[in-house]
């Protein structure tokens, strides 16, 4: 499957190092569904500047430790 | 599946079968019947009627069936349903062109109203389709 958007994450790494933080509670924590946290863990959803800071927030790390973008084509 | 995307299933869902329901009890008699003929007011009201009945009753039933996640809806929902409804824009505005000409060309009553139904439900079906696409392949 083409991935929509050239963002890629360590959500996944990043619940595991945080006492194997499930997705429904990682969810909660940034106040959207469980579904939309499934979609930007597999790529398939680019989350506005908002919740990606909420979603670091909610690990306690900087932005870019969450989220990286390719810097050439 | 997110509960905006269940609510975007029973859309499509119910407009598809309002409208197979209306063709079996309309589109029935046309190869029959005379157009002028056939009372197709009642019937066009009902299955509308019926399927809005049908969908929030189907709402309240998933609603029912998973309270945690009923009325949940992030920036994700809101950005699928802009796109859902915004395709299902340009489609109506194409579609309804064919009740608007043939309106100008004085057709009959019943192939206006009709080809203004089948607009809706195109859009409907369409709409749903962009939006369920979004959901699984992402935006």
């Amino acid at each position: 499957m083409v991935r929509p958007t050239r963002v890629t994450n360590d959500i996944r790494r990043l619940r595991f190092e945080h006492a194997e933080m499930t997705q429904a509670e990682l969810a909660d924590k940034v106040g959207v569904t469980r579904q939309t946290i499934i979609a930007v863990e597999q790529g398939r959803y680019s989350p506005t500047l908002e919740m990606a800071f909420q979603i670091a927030g909610a690990f306690g790390v900087p932005l870019e430790q969450v989220f990286q973008y390719p810097d050439k084509e | 599946m997110s509960f905006e995307e269940k609510n975007t299933w029973i859309y499509g869902l119910t407009a598809v079968l309002g409208a197979a329901a209306y063709a079996v009890i309309v589109g029935s008699q046309i190869p029959t019947t005379p157009v002028t003929e056939i009372d197709y007011v009642v019937p066009m009201i009902a299955v509308i009627v019926g399927a809005i009945v049908l969908s929030i009753l189907a709402i309240i039933v998933v609603s029912i069936a998973s309270p945690s996640e009923a009325d949940k809806r992030d920036e994700r929902d809101r950005q699928v349903n802009t796109r859902g409804d915004q395709v299902g824009f340009y489609v109506m505005s194409v579609l309804a062109l064919v009740p608007l000409g043939l309106a100008f060309a004085e057709a009959e009553h019943f192939w206006i109203a009709n080809s203004l139904y089948l607009a809706f439900v195109v859009t409907a079906v369409v709409s749903s389709v962009v939006k369920i696409t979004a959901y699984r392949r992402g935006l």
